[in-house]
């Protein structure tokens, strides 16, 4: 029987189909996030590049094309979702 | 800036936010398949795989200049980030010379960072004024 669950997103569940989940991906997990958030107030802010859409185009933006201009970043968790 | 497709972002905006904003969307949808991006922000969420409501205010020199991060159930106030952008843009157009404090909206008094102030804010500002 499908678990009911929360909305949300494909995940792996840390093992193979059938098998318990070993502990070896949660320790990899652990060093993973060691790669902390390099975000602090006063300080430049991590550059990127990323594809996206724009007004029927497809497009590739670099951050630092916008130097010279304020920027509002803006994070969501998913398009067609709520809120 | 989700982990969509630029695909996905395209259909998001075709079929449903072009009938919310006449035109659709006029700015860029980013994608970032993977959290690449939202990790090195602090906004990725490895065990769902998603971003939170994570929004930076950067100036002209790539300098954060302030955030906040929501998880998903609670959509953002646009206003007060109009309203921290107007201050910033103010305080960098004034070189420092003007702070907006708590409560300040566009067109209100600011205060003058300096020797004199020290001890007199009160003078100059009201706490009803917090909540204006």
């Amino acid at each position: 029987m499908p678990e009911e669950t929360a909305v949300g997103c494909a995940r792996p569940t840390g093992g193979p189909v059938g098998e318990e989940s070993d502990n070896k991906s949660t320790d990899e997990k652990q060093t993973r996030k060691e790669v902390e958030s390099m975000i602090k107030v006063g300080q430049k802010a991590p550059d990127f590049a990323a594809p996206g859409y724009q007004k029927g185009e497809f497009i590739n933006i670099k951050l630092s094309n916008y130097l010279g201009k304020w920027v509002l970043l803006c994070f969501y968790p998913g398009d067609f979702t709520f809120v | 800036m989700s982990i969509d497709s630029m695909f996905t972002h395209k259909m998001w905006d075709d079929d449903e936010l072009s009938k919310m904003v006449d035109g659709g969307v006029p700015f860029p949808m980013l994608s970032d398949a993977g959290g690449k991006v939202g990790t090195v922000y602090g906004v990725y969420d490895e065990d769902n795989g998603v971003e939170a409501r994570g929004r930076f205010i950067i100036d002209p020199d790539g300098i954060v200049q302030g955030y906040e991060v929501l998880t998903p159930p609670v959509g953002r106030n646009i206003n007060e980030t109009f309203r921290q952008l107007q201050a910033f843009q103010l305080v960098r157009e004034t070189k420092g010379g003007e702070a907006t404090p708590s409560g300040w909206r566009s067109g209100k008094a600011t205060l003058k960072p300096g020797i004199d102030l020290v001890g007199k804010v009160w003078k100059e500002w009201k706490v009803e004024q917090a909540f204006d």
